[in-house]
Parts: structure tokens; C-alpha cells; sequence
């Protein structure tokens, strides 16, 4: 941005992004398909779609095209709020820029059609070509340094190492052979779906590592109640969470970072080293001493742990990898996927296919989807929209953050607006109680400019104070499996004050 | 960085000090994200900002200005609500704000004489005066017995030939800031007393030779033309070509102006073009007068070459050197001359804008300069269509607001630019690389003083006066225990001697001690260099320097050691703190001179000086600036002349 780059951005808040944002629309939580809709139809209706590459790399466009037809602007302001000039405005200069890129993270996923808002916004990059180029592109912005190599690794329920699907027959005959065992051909559950398989009985036993779903997940209650009655739950973690406190075994665990050698990759999935510098504290041992001690406990002795030795099983299983050698990772200072083999310099971006004509391969298509609102309507009984999120100095449910004090940390609080303040006669700072369908909370309130009547937002930092998710939904994309953390409908309720005496 | 801005509400007066600077330049708040009424059914779900909203941050040192002239000093909520009309986040502009000596951050009454302790009005009872001051006002800092004023010790005001010196500031609705000198204790108080009664309008632009007895009306510009001849000792001698209008017109007047032959320069620049105008610069040798003596035709032809566009023009207006005031003396008693020579710059080097950055202890040059301007661009001077010829060209006043490293040409730039004085790494050069990052010619007063000559009269002709290695006039500031002190304007050549005499020799006739030559950051010389001639290369013969043409005379009587020692907290002072070996050998070198001024030095004398010299070439090798790198100049020379110093 320094550099001229212009910035619009997209928050139901008025963020410290969006104050450096050229353009900040400020859309009612959960309408975002009705703007990127939108957009997609102004573009069009003003003949600003690439339609060379739109003729040449995709299909779907006359569905997509019929579908965003009644998604006029006057529509968009309706369901967003954002007046319908600064949404043609910022459709055409999305659509006219030379490149452009479109940035997201839990404020698009974080809802019951989280896939579909992710959808919405591919359908925009290959409206305007602004996919496959340098410069362009879709890009979901992680949360951790290693989010992106959970994923690489296969920590998902239906992929393998290098994003090879479980069920794909040849796919999986690889790993069988390589292993000597045959992987279980089914896919199996993501997080929402594991907490259904608890609720139905299917699953009671539970190995978690490095997590802790007793505060992050949503409608804490029903989460807590499932996870204390397993049969069984082994938690491996760095630190003594609230779930490692529900559980039948504790593994120490050393940190991925300065205690453990090994890799991890990050947003623009370039794999860089880390290297241990320290030994752990106490008892702890590094994940793969642990994971390798167990398999020799189940009767499989794979020798000695050796972060390298398995990074290089990897490259024989997942050709993406498969340049990636320790050597090359330190002198280069970390690689990006694909890199094929140890001549290949690893990609800057992806789909530059789409830019050959004829393009190789299959097709991109558009999917067009539609506007739904969140799950969690709001009616007389919860007229407030909460949103959750997270604050700059903190992380998470606090488990790594919370032992470090931050002059910016202000505990947790309910955010709302001036004009919200006034409506309930709260002062800054007064103790509320926060009632949602599922729970209730009690919380100082902290007045924030940042936001407009109707709209509070509160963070899953301080859970040991306030246990946010206590209000939060578990409506829950099937696609995904991530729960509408993002809309919560709330009312506010004014304590009693104690009478003078 | 966080724009979050969390201050209470800025009051109504706080307010409409800031939108008065800024609203006639970027217009009202365009919304309450940006210090407006807030209306959360638009600003909910609306804001624009960004690169636009950014652009006006060479707007925060005017809106700071504005609010510390109106409010006595930049509080929270006004620098919150500066922040919000352009788009800076509060850390930033605090460490802005925090950075300039004439901002308070913190509550001082609105009445502030900054009275001057520097080295040449110490020579002429500065000491005395400060001491009065303590004991008829309190000590500095501490309000007055009515709280409504206060006095502070300031760094050199630049009024050496009139000290002792003090500058007020006056805040409230009707600001005022004037300097006034020479001045008393009394005269102090009696300014006091009539700043704070509300019934007396205080013109900004008055100046009186002879306090306490400040003029009732603006004075008349025959009063004009004698305070100028009061500066100005020569005022009136045929011979002189940079003075020779000082003390002669009225600078106020473009019409007089023309009847002294203004104008005449800038209809030839343009009859010869913009490559004819480099040529006679080069030819005729001029080097830049601020003290660096870079030849000027090289710079300018290097900026007009640059392909990149715009191109800037800052006329470096910020006389800071403690001893040097010959600036002052052209830009308040010769202002359009000043204006004519930036537009001449201007169209050869190709900038269609010039910044002129005045330092803010020059109210007056100030006001004249602006006055200048205005009647220049109603003239048809300035502007899109400069006599008629199409050349566009203007000029924007820029004040410093105390900060002599301001002076050092790239942190001039990152002032204009709203940002705290801190000089930049070159390369690259402010030729390719300057002001808002654009090719930029960065000249100095006195420097551009010497174009209009050059134009009319050719280079050839520029190149015959001085010598060979110094061609052209140059002004001195001579100050301290001189008969006449003022400035003075001799051909390159003249020699030491030849000049004290011109100033009537060592006041009562005594003898002298040490010359301070080219200011703080310049070189003592002793009674011996009097036959030295005052030239780039004769003063380098001599390893002393010329600066910015200081000459500052201590007689048998003066406290050098002292002076040794204010130097030394100039520079700990003035560092803007960003190289370590300037930040921290500011100090070191402060505390050896006071170790060995009290007769307690760390091991003996010759380890103290082996430690100060260890010190100064530690500052001269690692800062990027020439403040660091000449901070101990002066101080090192006098220990080296033999006998100067006795401790």
C-alpha cells in the first residue's frame, strides 16, 4: 500500500484495516454474497467482464449470469446496507484494475455458507480474469505460521498428504504401498461432524492435539457436555487447557517453535524450516517422539523419530513436494508448492494454466450461489447482531496469549456502539448481561465508534471471564464444517443496579 | 500503526483551530470518520479515505501550528481531532508534535517570552538576564504570579546584532508572535503585562529596536527602513549588490520593488530560457551559501534532467546556526527578491511548485514573505501564467517550529512532509530523490539572493568578483564584542581583519580572545587568523570553515569555556536522536566539558581531552548527518589552538 496499492475492505466494523482502506463498506454481517453478487452483476451490466478469458478458461458463465440478474444494486444496499453507489464503485474498480486480489479470512468462512461465500468471491476473480496472474488472485489469509501445512499434510478429513483425496482409489493405492497398510478408503468427519457422531454415540474416544474445542467451539455448553463424557480422551498440548483438564491423559507436548525441528508453510504456501533452539520444559516431548512412541506401543516400530526422514517420505507421496529437499529449504530460505522436482524453483502462484490457449486440463466453472442470511435471525425478543473476532494483542481462547501481559489488553468486553450506549443508558465500561438463544453472559460493555446501532461485537479471548461461546450458534456449513461464529443473535440486558443504602 | 483514536472530544475552540488552517485547504470534514457530525446510518456502513485522506499529512505541522497559536499548546483531544481531519495515527503525530521545541504538549500558559541564552547574546548579558528573570519572574518554566505567562531559555532567535534576544508567543483568539530585541527583564515584564490585557492589539509584524517602550501602531515604513538600516550597518553604500536594496525599499511594497529593478532578472530569465539560465549559474561558480558549498549550476542542471515529474523547488529558509541572522536581514527588508529568485529557480529547473520553509522563530521574515507572495501572484508574478509567458509557477510558505536540525536539507523535507525532523540515508540525492520523493532543488537563501545578478549581469561577469575559488559577494553575520555588529556583505577575499574593521573593530577596543567562524558547528580561531582571507579555500588553508558565514568575535573578557559548554548543549539538545553516536556523544561530550569545567575530571585533564576527541570522531565517522558529524567541530578547535582554553 505503500507502494500506491488501493485498498477497499469489507468488515461489518470499521476495523484498523478499514481505516487504512481506501474504500470501507461496511456490510451487515452474513450479507456477503448479496454484495459480491452484486458486484458481479454491475460488472457486466457495464461490459467490464474479461470475456476472453471467461470464453476461453471457464464455464457456467450464462448460470452465473442469469442467477446474479436480480441482484441489482438497489437489492444490495437492502441486504447490505452500503449505499449502492460505493458498491459500483467498488465493482468497477475491482473489475477495471490492472491486477487485483481478494483477501479473506474467518469473516467469510465463519458462517453456515461459508463455502458459498468463498464461491461468491471466486466467481468475481474469474469474472475479471484477476485469477492465474501475478499479482492477482484469491487468497484466504491464515490464521497461524502453519495452518496452511495442516491442510498440506493431510490433517483434513477426506485428504491425504498433498491434497490427495482418501477416496480416490490410485491415489490411495500409493500410500498403501508406501506404508504397508491399507488407509481406510472413506473419508472421514470434520470437527461439527465429529461433535454429531459424539452426540449420536458413534464416537467416544478422542485423541486432540494442540486444540481446545471446550472454548473455541461454538454453543460452548453442548461442546463441554459432549467432550466430559467420552469413553476416553488423550490431549497433547503445550499448555494445560480446559480440555486437557477434561481429559483421561495428558501428553506433554514440546512447541512447535524453537523447541522442534521440522517445517511449516505459510499463507502463500512457501515451506520454510524451523529448527529447535531449546530443550522443553519438564516432561514435555516433541509431537513426534510421542506419535512415534505410541505407533511402537501399537506394535509398529518405526525407529528412531527424524523430522527430515519423514519430510522425505512426504516428497516420495506428494509430488508437489517432491523438490523440497532440507538442503534446498535452507538455502533458499523455504520454497513454494508446486515444486516437482529439485530443479523446479517452486511457484510464485497458481492457475497460470488458465492463461494458455488452448487452456491444458479441465475448465473452471463458475458456481452460482446465492444470498442466505445468517441462521440466527434477529426479532423483538434478540434485536442485536454480536459478532465474534479477535483482537490484535490476543490469540485464540488465550491458551498461548493469555500468560503474557499487553498494555493493549483490556480483557474481554461486549463492544457497542455510542449510539446503542445511549439507546440502553449505559456508561462506558457498566457491567451487562448478554442473553442469546442458547446462553447468557455477563460482560462490561466498552463503547466503540468502530460500530453502528445494532451491531456488538466480542472476542473468545478471555473464556476463563466470559465464555463467549456460551451464545454462539453450531449452525454449521455441510460443506465445511464451520460454525456461524460470525451471527449471533443477543439481547442486552441492563443489571440492577444495588440500591443505595 | 493504529488509527484508533480514543481522546475525548475536542472542544469547539479546539476545533475551529484546526479547521481554520485546514478547512480552506482540504474543506470540511467529509464525514464523522474524519472529524464530522457522526451519522451512523452513512458512517456505519460507509467511509472513504485511504491514499486521499493520507495525501494532506504535509498539512500536520500548519494544523499543529494553528492549534498551539490558538490554544497555548496541542492538547490530547486536538491532536486526536488533527489526526481524524488527516487521516495520521495519534502515536505518529504525537511524535510529531513532541518533536518541535515551539509545541507543548502539556498545559503553559498562553504568554511565553523564550528568551535567548545562546552564545552570542551570553557575550552581551544574556547570563544577567536569565538571572533577572529568575528573580523577578521565577524560575523558567514556572508561571507567572497571574499564570497567564511564563519565560523559557531558548536555543540562538537569529537577532545576534540586536541581542540580548526574546521571542514571544502569544496564544489566544488574536495570536501573536514577535521577537523583540535587544531586551531587558523589565522589558519582559512589561511585554507580559500588555499581552495579557485583552484591549491591546499586538501587530505580529512590529519589531522595536529599544524596548520597553513597544510602538502603539504598526510602524511607518520610514520606521521600517530604519530598523532595517539597524541590521544592516552598510546599508546604502553604493558598492553592495545582495543589501543594496535593504534599508532603501519598503518591503512591503511590489511597486518599490520595481522602482529598485525587481523584476527585471525574472523577464530576462525567461527571454533566455531555462537552459541559458543553468549555463550563466555554472559559469558563473556560485556555491550554495548555507554551508556545505555545493555548486549551484550542478544541482539545478541535475534536477532539470530528471525524466520523473513534478519536480520541487525548497528554499531553505531555516537559519538555525547559532551567530547567523544575514537570512533574516533579506527575507524581512527584501522579501520580493526573494520570491523573483525562487521563480527564476523554479522555471530552469522545471518545479512548478516551490516550498519556502522559514524557521519559526522568524515571525516577521514570515508575515513579509507572505505579503510578498500574495501581492506577486495578484501581480501575475506567480501562478499558471508567470508574466505572460506561460510558465507555471508558485510558491507555498512552510514554518519551522524549533528545530535546528530542520536545517540539514533532507530532514527539511520530512518536516514539509509533516514528519518529524529526521535526515534521511544518501544517496539517493534530494536531486533525484527529495521532497515527497521527487527531484528536488534544495537551495538556500543567500544562494538564491545571488541569481537575479547572475542573470542580468552573466555569469562571466558573477565569476570576476571574489576569487578564483570563491567568485561572488558574501554575507557575513558578525555579532558578539564587535564595535557594530550586523550583516555584512564583502567580495570573497576580504580578510578577517579587513572585515572586523568594517564592523569598527573589538568593542572598547579590547583585545580579542577567539573568532568563532561558521557558527556551532564551525571552528574557533585565535587573534592570529586575522590576515586570513575569508574564502572557501582560504578558510580550509587554516582548517577552519566558512558555514553559513558566522563571525563571531570573544574578547579578552569573554567566558569561552562557557560558551564551549552552551555549545555542547546545543547539539545534546538538538539531535533529533536517530544515530546512536550523535544521540549519545552529544551527552558524553556535554559531561567531559562540565567534568573539566569544575575542575573534576575523570582521571587527569589529557584523559578527559583524549576521551572528547575519541568521541567527536566517533560522531564525525557513524552520523548520517552533518549535525552529528560537526557537532564537536567548534569545541575540539578551540582545545587545539594552543593557549585558547585555560582549565
Amino acid at each position: 500500500m505503500n507502494a500506491g496499492a488501493r485498498l477497499i475492505a469489507v468488515d461489518p466494523r470499521r476495523t484498523s484495516s478499514a481505516e487504512w482502506a481506501d474504500l470501507w463498506l461496511g456490510l451487515d454481517v452474513g450479507s456477503d454474497i448479496a454484495l459480491a453478487n452484486a458486484m458481479g452483476r454491475e460488472i457486466i451490466a457495464a461490459g467490464l467482464q474479461h470475456q476472453a478469458f471467461i470464453d476461453r478458461a471457464t464455464n457456467g458463465f450464462a448460470a452465473y449470469r442469469a442467477k446474479v440478474e436480480s441482484y441489482t444494486l438497489d437489492f444490495a444496499e437492502r441486504e447490505t446496507g452500503i449505499p449502492a453507489d460505493a458498491i459500483r464503485e467498488a465493482a468497477h474498480a475491482f473489475a477495471t484494475a490492472d491486477r487485483a486480489m481478494i483477501c479473506w479470512t474467518l469473516g467469510i468462512t465463519e458462517h453456515h455458507n461459508a463455502v458459498d461465500n468463498v464461491l461468491a468471491l471466486i466467481d468475481l476473480a474469474l469474472l475479471t480474469g484477476h485469477v492465474g496472474r501475478y499479482g492477482s488472485g484469491l487468497n484466504p489469509l491464515r490464521g497461524q505460521n502453519n495452518v496452511q501445512g495442516g491442510g498440506d499434510m493431510g490433517a483434513l478429513p477426506d485428504r491425504l498428504p498433498g491434497f490427495q483425496h482418501v477416496e480416490n482409489d490410485a491415489l490411495r493405492a500409493k500410500f498403501d504401498a508406501a506404508w504397508g497398510i491399507p488407509v481406510p478408503p472413506k473419508s472421514g468427519w470434520h470437527l461439527s461432524g465429529m461433535f454429531d457422531a459424539m452426540e449420536r454415540g458413534d464416537l467416544q474416544a478422542l485423541y486432540v492435539i494442540g486444540e481446545n474445542p471446550v472454548q473455541s467451539e461454538a454453543d460452548q455448553k453442548r461442546a463441554k457436555h459432549l467432550l466430559s463424557t467420552r469413553d476416553f480422551m488423550v490431549v497433547q498440548d503445550i499448555f494445560l487447557t480446559a480440555t486437557a483438564e477434561l481429559a483421561d491423559v495428558v501428553l506433554p507436548a514440546a512447541a512447535a517453535w524453537a523447541e522442534s525441528d521440522g517445517t511449516v508453510t505459510n499463507s502463500e504456501r512457501r515451506v520454510q524450516r524451523v529448527r529447535k533452539a531449546i530443550d522443553p520444559p519438564g516432561e514435555a516431548r516433541d509431537d513426534l517422539a510421542i506419535i512415534f512412541d505410541l505407533a511402537r506401543q501399537m506394535g509398529h516400530d518405526w525407529g528412531a523419530p527424524d523430522p527430515e526422514a519423514v519430510w522425505n517420505e512426504l516428497r516420495t507421496l506428494s509430488s508437489v513436494h517432491a523438490g523440497m529437499s532440507y538442503a534446498r529449504l535452507d538455502s533458499e530460505g523455504g520454497l513454494q508448492w508446486p515444486c516437482y522436482d529439485e530443479s523446479h524453483p517452486g511457484e510464485l502462484f497458481l492457475h497460470s494454466r488458465l492463461w494458455e490457449d488452448p487452456v491444458p486440463g479441465h475448465r473452471v466453472p463458475f458456481v452460482a450461489v446465492d444470498h442466505d442470511p445468517p441462521v440466527d435471525k434477529l426479532d423483538d425478543d434478540f434485536p442485536v447482531r454480536l459478532t465474534t473476532g479477535r483482537r490484535l494483542d490476543s490469540y485464540n481462547t488465550g491458551v498461548q496469549s493469555g500468560g503474557y501481559t499487553s498494555p493493549l489488553r483490556r480483557g474481554e468486553s461486549l463492544d457497542i456502539s455510542p449510539e446503542d450506549a445511549a439507546t440502553y443508558d449505559l456508561t462506558d465500561g457498566e457491567r451487562v448481561r448478554v442473553v442469546s438463544r442458547r446462553g447468557q453472559v455477563e460482560a462490561p460493555i466498552r463503547v466503540d465508534p468502530s460500530l453502528r446501532p445494532g451491531l456488538t461485537f466480542m472476542t473468545m479471548h478471555f473464556q476463563d471471564e466470559v465464555a463467549v461461546n456460551l451464545l454462539t450458534i453450531d449452525a454449521t456449513d455441510p460443506k465445511s464444517g464451520t460454525a456461524e461464529f460470525k451471527a449471533t443473535a443477543i439481547r442486552i440486558e441492563k443489571l440492577e443496579r444495588p440500591v443505595p443504602a | 500503526m493504529d488509527l484508533h483514536v480514543v481522546a475525548p472530544l475536542a472542544s469547539p475552540a479546539e476545533r475551529d483551530a484546526v479547521d481554520a488552517v485546514l478547512s480552506p485547504l482540504i474543506g470540511p470534514p467529509a464525514s464523522g470518520w474524519h472529524g464530522g457530525l457522526r451519522d451512523s446510518a452513512i458512517d456505519g456502513h460507509i467511509a472513504r479515505g485511504g491514499h486521499e485522506a493520507r495525501s494532506h499529512r504535509d498539512l500536520l505541522l500548519p494544523a499543529l501550528h494553528g492549534v498551539q497559536a490558538r490554544i497555548g499548546f496541542i492538547s490530547q483531544p486536538a491532536l486526536a481531532y488533527v489526526c481524524r481531519r488527516l487521516s495520521v495515527p495519534p502515536a505518529e503525530a504525537y511524535g510529531v508534535a513532541t518533536f518541535y521545541a515551539l509545541f507543548a504538549t502539556t498545559p503553559r500558559p498562553p504568554i511565553v517570552a523564550h528568551v535567548c541564552d545562546d552564545i552570542a547574546c551570553r557575550l552581551v548579558g544574556a547570563e544577567e538576564l536569565c538571572n533577572d528573570l529568575e528573580r523577578s519572574l521565577g524560575p523558567a518554566g514556572e508561571p507567572t504570579r497571574d499564570g497567564r505567562a511564563t519565560w523559557l531559555r531558548s536555543p540562538c532567535l537569529g537577532q545576534c546584532e540586536r541581542a540580548p534576544a526574546a521571542l514571544f508567543t502569544n496564544a489566544g483568539e488574536s495570536p501573536a508572535t514577535f521577537a523583540v530585541a535587544p531586551i531587558d527583564a523589565a522589558g519582559i515584564a512589561r511585554r507580559f503585562e500588555l499581552a495579557a490585557s485583552p484591549t491591546t492589539a499586538t501587530d505580529p509584524a512590529q519589531r522595536s529596536a529599544v524596548d520597553p517602550a513597544p510602538p502603539a501602531a504598526p510602524p511607518t515604513p520610514d520606521e521600517r527602513l530604519a530598523s532595517a538600516r539597524a541590521s544592516v550597518p552598510q546599508a546604502g553604500a553604493p558598492a553592495l549588490r545582495l543589501l543594496r536594496r535593504i534599508g532603501q525599499v519598503d518591503p512591503t511594497s511590489l511597486d518599490d520593488y520595481r522602482v529598485h529593478g525587481g523584476y527585471l532578472a525574472l523577464a530576462r530569465a525567461l527571454e533566455l530560457g531555462a537552459e541559458r539560465v543553468i549555463e550563466e549559474v555554472t559559469t558563473a561558480r556560485l556555491v550554495g551559501r548555507g554551508g556545505a558549498a555545493f555548486p549551484t549550476g550542478r544541482k539545478w542542471a541535475a534536477v532539470a534532467a530528471q525524466t520523473v515529474r513534478p519536480h520541487y523547488l525548497v528554499c531553505n529558509a531555516d537559519e538555525s546556526e547559532p551567530g547567523t541572522f544575514k537570512d533574516r536581514a533579506l527575507l524581512e527588508d527584501d522579501p520580493f527578491a526573494l520570491v523573483e529568485a525562487m521563480t527564476i529557480a523554479g522555471f530552469a529547473t522545471g518545479a512548478e511548485l516551490g516550498y519556502l520553509y522559514v524557521r519559526g522563530e522568524y515571525p516577521l521574515a514570515e508575515a513579509r514573505l507572505a505579503g510578498a507572495i500574495a501581492q506577486a501572484r495578484s501581480a501575475g508574478l506567480l501562478g499558471s501564467d508567470v508574466l505572460g509567458s506561460g510558465v507555471t509557477f508558485d510558491i507555498e510558505i512552510r514554518r519551522g517550529a524549533g528545530a535546528y536540525i530542520c536545517g540539514e536539507e533532507t530532514a527539511l523535507f520530512e518536516s514539509i512532509e509533516g514528519k518529524r525532523g529526521e535526515p534521511r540515508n544518501k544517496p539517493p540525492f534530494p536531486v533525484e530523490v527529495g521532497l515527497f520523493g521527487k527531484p528536488t532543488t534544495v537551495n538556500n537563501v543567500e544562494t538564491l539572493a545571488n541569481i537575479p545578478a547572475i542573470v542580468l549581469d552573466g555569469g562571466v561577469a558573477f565569476a570576476a568578483i571574489g576569487t578564483e575559488g570563491s567568485t561572488g559577494p558574501k554575507l557575513f553575520c558578525l555579532s558578539g564584542n564587535v564595535e557594530r555588529p550586523g550583516v555584512y556583505e564583502v567580495p570573497f577575499g576580504v580578510t578577517l581583519g579587513g572585515l572586523l574593521q568594517l564592523a569598527g573593530g573589538v568593542t572598547g577596543g579590547r583585545a580579542i580572545q577567539a573568532i568563532l567562524l561558521g557558527g556551532a558547528a564551525g571552528v574557533f580561531v585565535g587573534p592570529d587568523a586575522l590576515d586570513t582571507p575569508l574564502t572557501f579555500e582560504g578558510t580550509r588553508a587554516i582548517e577552519a570553515t566558512l558555514g553559513s558565514g558566522v563571525v563571531m568575535v570573544f574578547d579578552e573578557t569573554a567566558d569561552l569555556v562557557g560558551a564551549l559548554r552552551r555549545i555542547a548543549a546545543f547539539f545534546r539538545d538538538e539531535s533529533c536522536g536517530q544515530c546512536v553516536p550523535c544521540r549519545v556523544g552529544a551527552v558524553r561530550q556535554e559531561e567531559i566539558l562540565a567534568r573539566l569545567a569544575i575542575g573534576r575530571p575523570r582521571g587527569s585533564p589529557a584523559d578527559e581531552l583524549a576521551l572528547l576527541r575519541d568521541v567527536g570522531q566517533a560522531m564525525r565517522d557513524a552520523s548520517i548527518c552533518g549535525l552529528g558529524q560537526t557537532a564537536s567541530s567548534a569545541i575540539e578547535s578551540a582545545f587545539r589552538q594552543p593557549g585558547m582554553i585555560s582549565l
